[in-house]
């Protein structure tokens, strides 16, 4: 599995030597080595092929979106999905594996072209593209949408780049536009229908990621109904919303007005009709559907619960329909230099040694639920590179060696104690803090595990730098999925001491280095992909030799993917099957 | 009978003012006393990397700086003449009777709770026809064969359904009857009987025989003891000495006396089922009241909570009431 995952590295030509050199020293043992494997057809490659048309695909949802609204949304997902119905300037190409991870225009007619500082960046915008009522897609449709994205009182969802990025000079609501056309900032110019220019405020050399957000697909500002956007979203790419029913399910028939011939960079669209059932509460109903074939994907795209995992794993012909790929999740913890005596970096290199990591991965349930990590960039991540500062035999931790950081910590024998906070309900966040705990408790490090409510954990816990120093909370037990598979999608929210906010909040919990600061800077005005990724390298060797996280495991899923499904890939783009390129034999 | 009627229908509006004022103080009251602010409240219907700006506008939008009982009232006031909601920069009208906005669906609550009833009626009354139907039956077969093979078999079924969970046996049968049999639906489906009356049964019939097992069980015991009791009472003996066939004897004089208390909790079971068979409807992922409140606690949606915790309760007070009411039918000794 993880040769697979190296051969479509190479194939890309991302650093390929830097990979393997880090993957013959330090790698962890190969996914999967504990009993059988997934079998992996729709890994790197095409399962299934077909170019057949026609048919229903059924998707089924244990919970439901964030929102359908393109301005207003930031599941994974949803990003996946939202190509069905809306065009965005830039998107992840339809292709297995790390492929999939490589940007194309869509409704654009090319990436797009910065100026020489990467402050300015232009697309233009195909001709012809209409939506599902005949009229055509105008660059004006897509500044709005961008604008609505910045007003987060309306829609709080979406991600923040644009207004973190532009060059807003006060601008805040098309609600609040005092332009007739509701067309007013300045920093996103539309010189002609066909021509879309962003200004930044500072530059940003992989903006291309931010033109395949969401926001940037058209809506144009006639048919903006606000809130109620999201229960009919106009679309612009192949399917179109037919009959809505807000939090129980919803279906789409083609978009008439599509065509194909506009969309060189799309796959065909299959299905005639996509149906989405949502709420599905019951899990192992939901893995239960897709064996016995009344469903076709799981649309959270996080693999089957463990009560099938096991039935798959013992039949060789369900076997036979599945698929397992690292995601860009990595689940890990952050040491917390806010309390003492972890403020001393000794102390905290003490805790890296003693962490037993190979009951971090039976904490994610072994090989199957993900590979051991030894640093933070998840290895599916373009240019991405493996290496481990603190290599203990096996990953079950040495603690001589951590003995030997603790003096010079001025603690030869431990001897001091803090809290470890997780996620309440999270069995396998608890199961991480037990074996941490139970590590430290070798160099007479005593531990206190505290569980906080889930959803108010960044809010209120440990995302709240003065609650987890009066609460002497030394281990943040945490995880993390790349926005996208870049370094910047992955670690610029976690790792840059400048995201951090007294009031709470923070998904950096505690991670404050210059040094770090400095280099993702350098990043930002760096034109050259295979030069900032290494940047991206030295960020995380930065972060590990700081020693503010134990990082557990490259998350992976087991996915399965039924019969009657044809075309089925997992894309490194988004760690999912492709939904675009699914079709279905059910009719 | 009118002016009982009346004077319950006002005890009923008063009952509900404290049950809402009472789940208000829970969700809003309780977390000020534990040391959160309004900002601490609001930040939750805030995105992801919301600022500490951003957060304090939304607490201030929302009303969750002003005093609780402004709060209380702005609510209570909603229900009654309906109320407008600020949302940022755009703003949406929550008609009469509001019974609360949702901030993370960005909708009023009540149409959503409309919506998801259909779905609690059909399984609670499907459900509660079955169990009264089979548990009744089985507890006077019981009674009336009292020590034989059927009522110890009949007991200690009914002792198993009691016993077991309905998370085990949904997700029992769904294995049995669904996916290995295919004679039933899976999980998460459900037609409206308007559209299809045959099609609504045939995605019901598993939920309704999984929940009415758990509670004919109970029928059943409590039916079976209160038949011993009467049968042997003196008018059964007075009935039996006129020459009545003993059809009669138990079908109008045994049984019509038994049913009193049978009645009362039919009653108290249907009214709380309407407000959702929480487990039930997880299981088979039956999108009724039941998995709204489940899933509007899990995403925090205070509001909607709110909304459904009142509709529940006014669902539990009515029925009663006619529960009541049916007293005077069942037996005539009761005068309101």
């Amino acid at each position: 599995m993880r040769r697979k995952r190296l051969a479509t590295v190479i194939a890309l030509g991302a650093v390929a030597a830097l990979t393997l050199g880090a993957c013959g020293d330090n790698a962890p043992p190969a996914g999967g080595s504990n009993g059988p494997a997934a079998n992996n057809a729709g890994v790197g490659k095409i399962a299934n092929p077909s170019s057949e048309k026609g048919g229903t695909l059924r998707y089924v949802n244990q919970d439901d979106w964030d929102s359908l609204d393109p301005a207003d949304t930031y599941y994974a997902y949803s990003w996946n999905f939202i190509r069905y119905y809306a065009r965005q300037l830039v998107m992840f190409k339809s292709a297995p594996g790390g492929e999939g991870a490589t940007l194309v225009p869509d409704l654009a007619t090319d990436l797009g072209t910065a100026s020489p500082d990467n402050k300015t960046w232009t697309y233009h915008i195909r001709k012809g593209v209409k939506y599902e009522d005949g009229t055509e897609v105008k660059a004006q449709d897509v500044k709005y949408d961008v604008e609505r994205s910045l007003d987060k009182d309306t829609y709080p969802n979406g991600p923040t780049y644009f207004n973190d990025f532009l060059d807003l000079q006060g601008y805040t609501s098309p609600y609040k536009d005092s332009d007739p056309n509701k067309l007013g900032l300045k920093a996103i110019e539309t010189p002609d229908d066909y021509t879309i220019i962003f200004h930044l405020k500072k530059p940003f050399a992989a903006f291309d990621y931010f033109a395949a957000i969401p926001s940037t697909a058209p809506v144009p500002p006639s048919k903006d109904t606000q809130t109620k956007y999201k229960d009919h979203v106009l679309s612009s790419g192949p399917y179109m919303f037919d009959q809505m029913n807000p939090g129980k399910s919803f279906t789409m028939k083609r978009n008439p007005h599509y065509d194909p011939a506009t969309a060189p960079t799309r796959p065909p669209a299959l299905p005639d009709r996509i149906e989405v059932q949502l709420k599905v509460t019951n899990s192992n109903d939901i893995d239960q559907r897709l064996m016995s074939g009344s469903a076709d994907v799981d649309i959270a795209g996080s693999g089957v619960q463990p009560a099938a995992q096991a039935q798959i794993l013992r039949d060789p012909a369900l076997r036979a329909q599945t698929d397992s790929a690292i995601t860009t999740r990595l689940w890990y913890s952050v040491i917390n230099a806010d309390v003492k005596p972890l403020d001393n970096i000794h102390c905290r290199k003490a805790i890296e040694w003693a962490v037993d990591k190979t009951n971090l991965q039976r904490a994610y349930g072994g090989s199957v639920g993900g590979d051991i990590a030894t640093n933070m960039l998840p290895p599916v991540i373009p240019g991405a590179q493996q290496f481990d500062l603190y290599p203990t035999p096996d990953h079950k931790g040495d603690l001589n060696k951590a003995k030997e950081e603790l003096k010079l910590c001025g603690h030869p024998d431990g001897g001091f104690s803090f809290n470890i906070s997780y996620r309440a309900g999270r069995d396998k966040e608890e199961a991480t803090a037990k074996s941490i705990a139970e590590s430290l408790s070798k160099i007479g490090i005593k531990t206190e595990l505290h569980n906080y409510p889930t959803g108010d954990y960044l809010k209120l816990y440990a995302g709240k730098p003065s609650f987890t120093k009066a609460n002497n909370i030394g281990i943040m037990v945490y995880g993390w999925a790349a926005d996208w598979p870049d370094g910047f999608g992955f670690m610029a929210q976690i790792v840059d001491s400048r995201t951090i906010h007294q009031s709470g909040g923070n998904s950096n919990l505690g991670i404050k280095d210059p040094k770090i600061d400095q280099l993702i800077d350098s990043t930002l005005n760096e034109k050259d992909a295979a030069k900032r990724n290494s940047i991206w390298v030295e960020v995380d060797k930065q972060t590990m030799s700081d020693a503010y996280t134990i990082p557990g495991v490259w998350a992976k899923g087991l996915l399965y993917r039924p019969k009657n499904v044809t075309n089925v890939f997992v894309t490194d783009g988004f760690s999912e099957y492709d939904y675009l390129a699914l079709g279905t034999t059910n009719k | 009978m009118v002016a009982y009627i009346i004077r319950r229908l006002i005890g009923s509006v008063i009952l509900l003012f404290v049950v809402t004022a009472v789940t208000f103080a829970i969700f809003f009251l309780l977390p000020r006393l534990a040391g959160a602010t309004a900002d601490d409240i609001a930040s939750r219907y805030a995105g992801k990397s919301a600022s500490p700006e951003q957060i304090h506008a939304i607490a201030v939008r929302l009303g969750f700086d002003q005093p609780l009982y402004e709060q209380y009232w702005q609510f209570a006031k909603g229900i009654v003449v309906g109320r407008d909601v600020q949302l940022g920069n755009t703003v949406d009208h929550c008609p009469a009777p509001c019974l609360g906005y949702s901030y993370i669906d960005q909708r009023p609550v009540l149409p959503t709770v409309l919506d998801r009833l259909p779905v609690t009626v059909s399984l609670a009354f499907g459900a509660g026809i079955i169990w009264l139907l089979s548990g009744v039956a089985t507890g006077v077969l019981s009674a009336l064969k009292r020590g034989s093979i059927f009522d110890r078999l009949a007991m200690g079924t009914a002792l198993g359904g009691v016993s077991l969970p309905i998370f085990f046996t949904g997700q029992l049968c769904l294995l049995i009857f669904s996916y290995t049999l295919g004679w039933t639906a899976h999980g998460g489906e459900y037609t409206p009987i308007t559209e299809n009356p045959g099609r609504w049964a045939y995605d019901l019939i598993l939920p309704w025989i999984t929940l009415a097992f758990l509670y004919a069980a109970a029928y059943a015991r409590l039916t079976r003891a209160g038949m011993l009791e009467t049968m042997s009472e003196d008018f059964i003996r007075t009935a039996r000495a006129k020459g009545l066939p003993e059809r009669t004897v138990v079908t109008r004089h045994g049984l019509r006396a038994a049913l009193t208390p049978i009645a009362t909790i039919f009653g108290l079971d249907i009214g709380l089922l309407l407000g959702g068979a929480v487990l039930t409807e997880s299981t088979f992922s039956l999108n009724g009241l039941g998995k709204l409140s489940i899933d509007s606690v899990t995403s925090q949606d205070l509001p909607k909570v709110l909304g459904v915790v009142l509709f529940v309760a006014g669902f539990v007070v009515i029925a009663n009431l006619v529960v009541d009411i049916l007293y005077t039918v069942i037996d005539p000794r009761v005068r309101l």
